[in-house]
């Protein structure tokens, strides 16, 4: 069977829009660039607070966790909020506030802020105490499009997306299954 | 390009251009008719197309707001989305994975079949299948169904092989590539299918049968028809002594506009034809046009269905190929043995990692479902498409809050899963689990529900004006001159996917409306 290769592309930068049906302007996500208490990628934003921010990714990452993913993927998926935050007020204090809260919950629980909650089971108990506000279910549902929707992030759950340009499947392995028993 | 003017009152108007409208069009056009057909979606031909769920979705997908009230999990996960169909040239026939059915003649007379079932709203259809039968073989002619008029069947994908080879296990005995209005090969100036796998996106070769690139193109053609994009129906009027006399609708620019008409024939789909038909009151129809029955808008059918889609240890790449890669037909008999009416049928179902990022368990975090989603190209699928029961209480209302851009109502979809809907639904999740159990799979998902592909019943048929909106023709039983021409006229769902019945449908339709108008009587 012809297989996708699930190895990254080494590229210096990679360029990942934001969620398709919320098309904000591109974030330009470097490829170096981790999930981290005052990572200088979240410094020097224009709406949103440089600890929101990387509270939002880290959560990203604990909500939607794919191992083979590399930070940059969910820091991606969520930097689009600043430039939406930008514009709109509510979501900025939804944000905000939404951060805060898992801070708050994470100090009550295990006596420091989320991101500083070094075990991953621990920061999912946190974001279970918050699933049902109105933060977490903006962040959730937005994630599955901000998310899954970046292209860089097909080939590593081994889709490949747009075939049109290759001809189709025709003759790319449509049906070249070949462990089944016989039909 | 043919236009016809504001006032020119010989014209037929058709609203919407899918698989109902753009079909009548042209049939009648072929006839000798002038025919004026309103879309309220724009006309992205086949270049525009493009390989990308979100992306396709945005550009033909309806996303204008609905609301929901009932029971089904999609009022919960997709309040505003109560039903994923298309709005542009073309209608849900670019969206449409393409399996081409037949009823069953049981499916016809289910309520003389079934039996009177509590809380269904059961009746026999006042057509019969001999009836259709002959507008059946010319609609898969038209559509170039496979396996039907010397086409061969398409070859069967990865995801069709899984399908197979569990059924063959469970002893299922009728199961093959389907019968798809797909040209397995260059057919009617139309290419054949390069399995791309992206059937739901708008089929890129112009393999898939839509009314965009065959019905509408071979009316206008004639020079007797013409296709209004941008223009949005509001309003139906009629005259003193109850003719339909023509359409109000908003253009591009939000203007509204008078077409005049000798006929009016309304082919929006299930959930905007009944919303027209309710905006349509006036003094002379009170309850909304063709509503003396007070059946416009009640009935709701979305077909029983739901996905299974299960993990194997070893690669399956399900999205390679047709979308809707086989079928298996055993389980669509009327046996009440298994514990419920009617039957379904179990299709192979394939989505890119966008959507089944969004629809595999919508509102799902954590590791339970990112393990599944890495599992992506280890899984096979497929989807239940059931007869449901129509029921009164299902049904479509001008929500009295929220209106449109035009000031119009939108469209409330209020729907409960009937018993016999819920059975039928674990029956067949048991089923699709056993199935792929059986070739190995390490693990299974029940999906729920997909926001409605298939929206019928609205404005059903029926032999007796008193107890449903339309005759068998179509005609509305309140006016002489206002037909209905699309799945809202379905008095039972059947274990059938639609389109191929709708289509069958317009045919003898335009030949009934050709004849009156020859003959003077409208
Ligand atoms: C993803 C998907 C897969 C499907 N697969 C299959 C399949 O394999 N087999 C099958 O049989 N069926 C399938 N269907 C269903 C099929 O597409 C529909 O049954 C069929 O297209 C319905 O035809 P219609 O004429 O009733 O409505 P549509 O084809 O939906 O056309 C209605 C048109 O009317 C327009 N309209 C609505 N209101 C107004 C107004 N007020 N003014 C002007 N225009 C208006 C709409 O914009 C739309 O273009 C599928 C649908 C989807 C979405
Ligand atoms: S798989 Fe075939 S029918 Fe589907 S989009 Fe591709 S060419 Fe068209």
């Amino acid at each position: 069977m012809r297989e996708v290769d699930k190895r990254t592309t080494v590229r210096r930068r990679v360029f990942l829009r934001g969620a398709a049906t919320a098309p904000a302007a591109a974030a330009a996500v470097a490829a170096g660039m981790t999930i981290a208490p005052n990572a200088a990628w979240a410094a020097d934003l224009k709406a949103v607070k440089p600890n929101t921010m990387t509270v939002l990714a880290r959560a990203a990452r604990d909500i939607y966790p794919h191992d083979q993913l590399a930070d940059r993927y969910y820091i991606a998926a969520v930097l689009p909020y600043d430039d939406q935050a930008a514009k709109d007020a509510a979501l900025k204090s939804l944000l905000e506030e939404g951060a805060a809260q898992l801070d708050a919950e994470a100090k009550k629980r295990f006596g420091r802020d989320y991101i500083r909650v070094g075990s991953e089971e621990q920061r999912v108990q946190v974001l279970q105490a918050v699933e049902k506000s109105a933060f977490f279910q903006k962040l959730r549902g937005d994630l599955v499009v901000s998310l899954y929707n970046q292209k860089e992030v097909w080939p590593k759950l081994g889709y490949e997306g747009s075939s049109y340009e290759h001809g189709g499947y025709i003759r790319r392995g449509f049906d070249d299954i070949d462990w089944l028993p016989e039909a | 390009m043919t236009t016809f003017d504001l006032n020119d009152d010989s014209v037929v108007v058709i609203i919407g251009s899918g698989a109902g409208g753009g079909t009548l069009g042209n049939e009648l056009a072929q006839r000798g008719a002038k025919v004026v057909v309103l879309e309220a979606g724009g006309r992205h031909e086949i270049a525009d197309f493009v390989n990308d769920e979100w992306a396709s979705f945005t550009q033909l997908a309806w996303s204008d707001t609905r609301t929901t009230g009932g029971s089904w999990r999609v009022a919960k996960d997709f309040p505003n989305l109560p039903a994923w169909i298309v709005k542009a040239v073309g209608g849900s026939t670019t969206h449409w994975a393409g399996a081409s059915l037949r009823f069953a003649e049981h499916e016809f007379r289910t309520r003389t079949h079934y039996g009177a079932i509590e809380g269904a709203n059961l009746a026999d259809w006042p057509i019969t299948l001999a009836e259709l039968e002959p507008y059946y073989a010319r609609a898969e002619d038209k559509m170039g169904v496979t396996g039907t008029n010397g086409i061969p069947r398409l070859p069967g994908n990865n995801n069709y092989k899984v399908l197979a080879a569990g059924a063959k296990k469970l002893g299922y005995k009728e199961f093959h590539t389907g019968n798809m209005a797909i040209n397995s090969e260059p057919r009617a100036d139309r290419a054949s299918c390069h399995q791309l796998g992206f059937c739901f996106q708008g089929c890129k070769m112009g393999a898939k049968w839509s009314t965009l690139y065959t019905e509408i193109p071979a009316g206008e053609e004639t020079g007797r028809l013409e296709v209004r994009p941008n223009s949005m129906a509001i309003r139906i009027e009629h005259d003193a002594a109850g003719r339909a006399t023509g359409v109000v609708y908003a253009d591009a620019e939000g203007r509204q506009q008078r077409q005049r008409a000798r006929v009016v024939s309304v082919a929006g789909n299930s959930i905007e034809s009944p919303r027209l038909l309710l905006n349509s009151a006036s003094a002379k129809f009170p309850d909304g046009m063709a509503n003396s029955s007070g059946q416009v808008g009640r009935n709701y059918m979305r077909h029983t269905t739901g996905s299974v889609y299960a993990v194997f240890d070893r690669p399956v790449h399900m999205y390679r190929g047709t979308t809707m890669a086989g079928i298996i037909r055993d389980e669509s008999r009327h046996d009440p043995k298994r514990g419920f009416a009617g039957g379904y049928e179990l299709e192979t179902l394939s989505l890119g990692v966008p959507f089944m990022a969004a629809f595999l368990e919508p509102g799902a975090w954590g590791r339970g479902f990112t393990s599944a989603m890495d599992a992506y190209d280890r899984m096979a699928g497929l989807w239940i498409v059931g007869e449901d029961l129509p029921q009164e209480r299902n049904r479509i209302t001008l929500d009295s809050k929220v209106k449109d851009r035009n000031g119009m109502p939108v469209a409330s979809v209020h729907f409960d899963d009937h018993r016999n809907d819920l059975a039928m639904r674990d029956h067949a999740y048991q089923q699709g689990r056993a199935l792929y159990e059986a070739v190995g799979a390490t693990r299974t998902f029940e999906t729920t529900p997909y926001p409605s592909t298939h929206n019928l019943g609205t404005n059903r048929m029926s032999a007796n004006a008193r107890d449903g909106v339309v005759d068998k023709w179509g005609k509305a039983h309140d006016l002489p001159n206002l037909y209905v021409s699309d799945g809202s006229q379905f008095t039972s769902g059947a274990a059938c996917n639609p389109t191929l019945t709708i289509v069958a449908l317009a045919i003898r339709q335009a030949e009934h409306i050709a004849g009156r108008m020859a003959r003077g009587e409208v």
